[in-house]
């Protein structure tokens, strides 16, 4: 019985000790993914067939690989989070090993009918200069937009009857009309190389995710919003980029106002209206030009009476030499 | 209902310091009470805690008025002062200007306070310096602006405006229902 005890006690004692593990090559750690690689060869019998013998092995270089993996993540600085009575924790470092992409990247997306004839006739795009040179005005304006050079279209009062024409036919209807129609087939034509894209398989709706370099700033912030909200937390654990403001700005773009409530902390109400009146009472500055003012005008009153009083004086003695 | 707002409450406390200066804080801070200011359609009202708990509980739709109107808000948000707070402006006052018994009649009606209606004036009055008009008893009749300084005052012609008139008891009468 001795004997048994002791040979259990024995295997016990094996099972506790392999704490430590030996290795012939040192194994690479990324801490910040949790990834411990082992380049070290496996022995060609173990992987030879397949069989419980197999799995057993396979079994045991895993936990000798997690062991020294836990091994490091012990070593790394830990402190109690939440007080003295916290979880210990540990701040893992930056994760330093480009993890392979999870989806397959996306296809190019098809080139539109344009892209196409361009292609074809060999037309290169020409760079616009963003201003131009307004006659009338005689100043650089923009091409298009506000103040452009040629005038507000909206404004324009005169439109010229073309050679061939109709006489009755009411001109400004007419471009009306032709602005409106360029408009809806520009919309119709993008929307048909968006379904193209999108029947050829290229991820096109995610294409306005994909930074293309001349995406305007309200894209740039929606994207980005996306992007933030996108997490299985709905964003409410990402950490901030650098310039983006504290509190996210409400989905309805601005609109509603948030008011104070309506019996809140009547004491935090009261401080912060008297710190608002410290604050407008610092500002005030002396009125020190009507005091300037009232003063010059004190000395000319003075002024005058003296004179008046003089010029008495003297009359009366004109008066009495006579 | 609801508290004013960073901005608002800004521009209520300048009208207001343009009569009282820094005695305001003798309307927020007070010793036997919490008093607040709230917003109710647009109108700006003074209250005391104890009546804003109750007035809370008032639909919003059934509510007149609560507590004092200090005044309203025009639609492009500026602050007009009305007469009804004349009872928190008196006592605080800083620059008065007394009003004979014979022209009080006519500023109760509306008209401005000319030269020969001009009893007394607080010294270093500034011109445009928000005024409390009095009677010779000490009565307060309302509130304007002072047209012109007090040296100004004294060289000037008889006929001349030297309060221009903002506010009167007579409005209690006049404008009753837009009060």
């Amino acid at each position: 019985v001795e004997e048994v005890l002791a040979a259990a006690e024995e295997q016990e004692a094996e099972k506790r000790r392999s704490v430590v593990v030996e290795k012939e090559l040192e194994l690479e750690f990324d801490l910040g993914n949790l990834l411990a690689l082992d380049r070290n060869p496996p022995p060609a019998a173990q992987l030879r067939g397949v069989g419980p013998q197999r799995e057993v092995q396979l079994l045991a270089l895993a936990r000798d690989n997690t062991q020294l993996l836990v091994a490091q993540l012990w070593e790394l600085p830990a402190e109690r989070a939440g007080g003295a009575g916290g979880p210990l924790v540990a701040r893992l470092p930056e994760p330093t090993f480009r993890l392979p992409r999870e989806k397959p990247p996306p296809r190019p997306k098809p080139p539109t009918r344009w892209e196409q004839f361009a292609r074809l006739k060999g037309i290169r795009r020409r760079k616009r200069t963003s201003l131009v040179w307004d006659e009338q005005a005689k100043e650089w304006r923009r091409r298009w937009g506000y103040r452009r050079a040629g005038g507000d279209p909206a404004r324009a009062w005169l439109a010229e009857v073309p050679a061939g024409a109709d006489p009755e036919e009411d001109q400004f209807a007419r471009l009306r009309r032709e602005k409106r129609e360029r408009v809806a087939r520009n919309e119709l034509n993008r929307l048909r190389n968006l379904a193209r894209a999108h029947r050829a398989g290229s991820a096109v709706p995610a294409a306005a995710l994909h930074p293309t370099g001349h995406q305007s700033k309200e894209e740039l912030s929606h994207v980005a919003r996306v992007a933030r909200v996108s997490t299985a937390s709905l964003g409410r654990f990402q950490p901030r980029l650098p310039k983006e403001p504290a509190e996210p700005p409400s989905r309805s773009g601005g609109r509603k106002r948030r008011f104070e409530p309506l019996l809140g902390n009547l004491a935090a109400e009261r401080s912060r209206q008297l710190e608002l009146l410290k604050d407008m009472g610092s500002k005030k500055p002396v009125l020190d030009i009507t005091r300037a003012v009232n003063k010059q005008l004190r000395q000319d009153e003075a002024e005058a009476a003296a004179a008046k009083g003089k010029k008495q004086s003297q009359r009366g003695k004109r008066g009495r030499r006579q | 209902m609801r508290p004013l707002t960073e901005a608002e409450t800004r521009t209520v406390f300048e009208k207001l310091g343009r009569y009282i200066g820094e005695n305001i804080q003798l309307l927020v801070d007070r010793p036997d009470g919490t008093y607040c200011f709230r917003l109710h359609r647009d109108r700006v009202y003074y209250l005391s805690e104890k009546l804003l708990k109750v007035a809370a509980s008032v639909p919003r739709e059934s509510l007149t008025a609560l507590g004092t109107c200090f005044g309203k808000f025009t639609k492009t948000q500026k602050f007009r002062l009305s007469v009804t707070a004349l009872d928190f402006l008196a006592p605080y006052a800083k620059f008065k200007v007394w009003v004979k018994p014979g022209s009080e009649q006519s500023f109760l009606y509306g008209n401005h306070v000319l030269k020969s209606g001009l009893g007394r004036i607080t010294e270093n009055t500034a011109q445009y310096q928000g005024v409390v008009v009095y009677s010779m008893a000490d009565i307060p009749l309302g509130f304007g602006v002072a047209a012109k300084s007090t040296q100004e005052c004294r060289k000037v012609d008889p006929m001349a405006i030297v309060v221009f008139h903002q506010a009167d008891v007579g409005e209690y009468v006049r404008n009753e229902d837009t009060l």
